[in-house]
């Protein structure tokens, strides 16, 4: 399976994205910010950093660079996107996905372990995960998800929401919402269920060593989906 | 152009007698330019003229050691190609006058002096010191230097892997922010700073020059008073973006051999990397200012020879090369620009608009800067205390372990390290909060394990056991995650050198630091000394801080210091002689602050800290941590909340107090939890080595239980441990 990770300057995740899909199989290429056309992939990654320096807006300079439109292109036509944290931020800057990302609630950046519930029905990327709470990573200032109301009803109608803070136990709650996300949300498709953003972090916490190894699953069973 | 005379001279930070010998030297008075170039290169921070002396005699080879002191950063092997390029450095001034571009641009500096060597930065650490919790500017410094350092960190992506922080009315007006980092290299793809050849041309890369910290070297070296907030203008702004971006392409530009020689531009600008440059390679430079990329408009030649912009470099190229190098850095959007050449003349020669500008022979600016002897008094060893022992029956061990755990220094600093990325990279596997903080070596089975320590408190009591102190803890705390302690570099933070008892703590606590560095054959590699810490004339507690690193040769092999299993024994390693003076229980809950530190056996500290490592290395111990504030007690809890189980202490024997058994703060020593199986494979081996042990309680679930004394949920303490910093900063 063929993978592309793209370079934004500033991003700084790019490298362990790769290392991570390297290791769960797949065949990584890195593209860089300034070309044109992505090659031949499967699924593409936009990945966590700090792209242009998140001046202006988190996401919103590199919502417009040169290698965006083939994103935009490939994501359209089905192919399976990825924006993890900042790569999240650059999806919503896009259109791609839904929302907005607010600084988090108690203005401090958070860098830590959290656990998730993650949807499991009809998308490629959490669907046979056995385990229900996934110990996850996040390292992020603006990962304070925000819609309207209206937007939340249609993605909830949709089942769009696709990952959600919770405790060990799985409750969904005020205590275990790290940055005042609303609904908990973490993490949401687009209505194919083919475009995922997310501010956890899987490529962190793939293996015993580190601190968890949990990311592997979500890895695991995305190869597993598209061979 | 103004003409200088002593008075400008003089506020440039020059001595009388400094003024006359520059005049002396040159046969002729400097204009301004000059002077500007010579106040930058001869104050302190760039000259070490008070310490240079005495830094001489420190210990800085041994077989790992690639590269000691004198260049960007310390270098040391880690075995196959690989080696750890690392440096600790202050900035300490501009973080009081602006805490968050002050830390920032400290942590920016720290890692340009790591890639400027050809290696990758793989994390950072940092020590920061900060005035009482009651003063009123402490929690605004506090959080200010907290963002700042993960606002640079975050985005340039190099996790924060370890730290220390303390508070002190020392530093009240005079607050201290110490940043270290560490970079992976290729033994054969090191980049140093000497020039070598003619005519070569001297490349500017990097940000844009403007005005922001002209001068920043000076301040460095000045005393503060109730003026200093007019210096804000002196403190520098950093862009970690840029810095990212500069990384990213020098790292590229380095893959082959277009390089000669490369420099950061820190700690006066431009001035100083060409001068370093060139008085390395026993050279002369030659450079067109008009050539210098500019933010601001009709910059002066002064103005951008002691700029103190961020993210920049000057590298000195092979002929010929200056295409292939202008589009690496135009692909990152950097400014490119050739400014100058390498010469024969063994001076500096600066050019403006065709004229000449400056002419100054470069051994002035380096070799001819002065150094002094300076005036110290020696300490002496404080009296020690009679406690009335009497007095400790009325205290609980629980009662004083719940105030211990949550005073100021021992407390827990999750809201400090949960600002930083500690993580990014994929290679943390032990985070902050730990002993030490270790990263794999990048698809390797090895990891490498840093530290950073100080002890001011037991400097200021006695500086030749502080500073044989802060050695041995770094040490031990090495130790304590299993790595093998190699080098470390020491950032000294003191007062005035120009007051004896003040030049007499540096000299001591470095006499100190060197004794325990050569027995413990663990050299110094790199470092920075930081003087004039003071306020109003008052300095601060002397206050050397030492990064240690160590290397693990398998990470598989690491060890972390939580309790792991429920029925495990507890063993302290290390003869406890119940020494409470300068302890965290004398001074909080005493309120005695007087007596001798602690003493350091550097014999037992070996020999202890070796027997450690083999039980680690052997698989013998679940978990350990060494002793040190707040003494055995202190020490288990914290494994205890870090584990989530509890202890049951064993009915207390012993001639020594229970008070002074528990809380002193005596060295050398370890906690260490073992299997019972194993207890009498491990009692043979300390036997055998002659280390002193105890057995003291075994794990048990939740509660910690002392004899007769009610117990206490392991929840409670975390509660204790961890609410202090978070109300004080939150309220």
């Amino acid at each position: 399976m063929k993978s592309s990770v793209i370079i934004f300057p500033g991003s700084n995740c790019d490298r362990d994205m790769d290392v991570a899909l390297n290791k769960f199989g797949f065949k990584n290429k890195m593209v860089w910010h300034n070309d044109n056309t992505i090659p031949k992939s499967d699924l593409v990654v936009l990945p966590g950093g700090f792209s242009y320096g998140d001046y202006l807006r988190c996401g919103s300079i590199a919502a417009k660079s040169n290698i965006i439109n083939s994103v935009i292109e490939f994501a359209n036509k089905g192919g399976l996107v990825i924006g993890i944290c900042n790569g999240f931020q650059i999806l919503i800057e896009t259109g791609l996905v839904t929302g907005a990302l607010l600084r988090n609630k108690y203005l401090k950046f958070i860098c830590k372990n959290i656990f998730v519930k993650a949807n499991k029905s009809h998308n490629k990327y959490f669907n046979k995960i056995k385990k229900d709470i996934l110990e996850l990573h996040i390292a992020h200032n603006d990962g304070n998800y925000f819609c309207s109301e209206d937007d939340l009803k249609t993605m909830e109608d949709n089942d769009q929401i696709a990952v959600r803070y919770c405790d060990i136990n799985g409750e969904i709650s005020v205590n275990s919402n790290p940055n005042g996300s609303i609904q908990n949300i973490a993490g949401v498709f687009n209505k194919k269920k083919n475009i995922l953003g997310m501010m956890p972090h899987p490529e962190r916490v793939i293996d015993n060593c580190l601190s968890s190894n949990d990311g592997s699953f979500f890895f695991e069973n995305l190869l597993s989906n598209m061979k | 152009m103004i003409e200088v005379t002593e008075k400008i001279a003089i506020e440039h930070g020059l001595k009388k007698d400094e003024y006359k010998k520059i005049c002396d030297l040159l046969k002729r008075n400097p204009n301004m330019t000059e002077l500007g170039i010579f106040s930058a290169m001869w104050n302190e921070h760039c000259s070490y003229k008070s310490s240079k002396k005495h830094l001489k005699k420190l210990n800085t080879k041994g077989k790992r050691v690639i590269q000691g002191p004198g260049e960007n950063a310390g270098i040391i092997d880690i075995d196959d190609e690989d080696a750890i390029v690392f440096k600790i450095e202050s900035h300490n001034h501009p973080s009081f006058i602006e805490p968050y571009q002050g830390a920032a641009t400290g942590v920016g500096g720290i890692l340009r002096d790591v890639f400027t060597m050809g290696a990758r930065p793989i994390a950072n650490l940092n020590s920061i010191h900060f005035g009482s919790p009651a003063n009123k500017k402490t929690k605004s410094l506090l959080r200010g230097v907290v963002q700042g350092i993960g606002g640079y960190g975050n985005c340039i992506g190099v996790p924060t892997i370890a730290g220390q922080t303390s508070f002190d009315e020392s530093y009240n007006g005079n607050i201290l922010v110490n940043a270290m980092t560490l970079g992976l290299v290729k033994k054969d793809k090191i980049f140093y700073s000497k020039a070598a050849g003619l005519n070569k041309p001297v490349i500017y890369v990097g940000s844009k020059t403007g005005r922001d910290g002209i001068h920043g070297a000076s301040m460095a070296s000045a005393k503060f008073d109730d003026k200093i907030e007019e210096k804000k203008p002196t403190v520098q702004v950093g862009d970690p973006f840029t810095e990212k971006l500069l990384l990213e392409a020098c790292l590229e530009l380095m893959k082959d051999d277009s390089i000669i020689a490369i420099q950061d531009m820190g700690a006066a600008g431009l001035t100083s990397s060409s001068v370093e440059m060139a008085s390395k390679g026993k050279l002369g430079i030659e450079l067109h200012l008009d050539k210098v990329p500019c933010r601001e408009e009709n910059m002066s030649p002064y103005e951008i020879m002691l700029s103190e912009s961020q993210e920049r470099m000057l590298i000195v190229l092979e002929i010929g090369k200056e295409d292939k190098a202008k589009k690496i850095f135009d692909k990152w959007n950097l400014d490119f620009s050739v400014i100058g050449r390498t010469t024969d003349s063994k001076n500096i020669e600066l050019y403006f608009d065709n004229n000449k500008v400056a002419n100054i022979p470069i051994d002035l600016l380096a070799e001819h800067a002065p150094e002094y002897d300076r005036k110290w008094k020696k300490s002496k060893l404080p009296q020690r205390i009679r406690f009335k022992k009497k007095d400790f029956n009325k205290l609980k061990i629980t009662e004083v372990l719940k105030k211990i755990l949550s005073s100021p220094n021992v407390c827990s600093k999750e809201w400090i390290w949960e600002q930083y990325d500690h993580t990014v990279m994929g290679d943390t596997i032990q985070k902050p909060g730990g002993d030490a903080g270790v990263i794999r070596v990048h698809g390797s089975e090895k990891a490498v394990a840093a530290s950073v320590d100080s002890s001011a408190s037991y400097c200021y009591a006695h500086p030749l056991s502080g500073g044989k102190q802060i050695v041995c803890e770094a040490w031990r705390n090495l130790i304590c995650v299993g790595a093998e302690p190699i080098a470390i570099t020491n950032c000294l933070n003191f007062g005035n050198p120009e007051k004896p008892e003040n030049m007499g703590e540096f000299v001591e606590c470095v006499e100190g630091l060197n004794e325990a560095s050569k027995y413990l054959n663990f050299p110094v590699v790199s470092g920075n000394v930081s003087f004039y810490n003071e306020t109003k004339d008052k300095g601060i507690k002397p206050t050397p801080t030492i990064g240690g690193v160590g290397l693990i040769k398998k990470y598989e092999n690491m060890i972390t210091m939580d309790l792991k299993e429920i029925g495990n024994i507890i063993i302290i390693l290390g003869k406890t002689e119940g020494h409470l003076e300068q302890s965290i229980f004398a001074k909080e809950i005493l309120n005695e602050k007087k007596g001798p530190p602690p003493e350091i056996n550097l014999f037992n500290e070996k020999n202890n800290g070796e027997t450690v490592l083999k039980l680690i290395n052997d698989k013998l111990i679940q978990s350990v941590h060494d002793v040190s504030l707040g003494g055995i007690i202190t020490g288990i809890a914290k494994m205890c909340i870090k584990g989530r189980k509890g202890i049951k202490l064993y009915k207390f024997k012993g001639l020594l107090d229970k008070f002074e058994y528990y809380f002193s703060e005596d060295q050398g020593r370890y906690i260490i939890e073992v299997k019972k199986d194993n207890f009498e494979k491990i009692k043979k081996i300390l036997d055998k080595n002659s280390n002193h042990y105890d057995l003291i309680g075994e794990v048990i679930e939740d509660n910690i239980s002392i004899n007769d004394e009610p117990t206490l949920s392991v929840d409670k303490l975390t509660e204790f441990n961890k609410d202090w910093l978070n109300k004080y900063m939150v309220n």
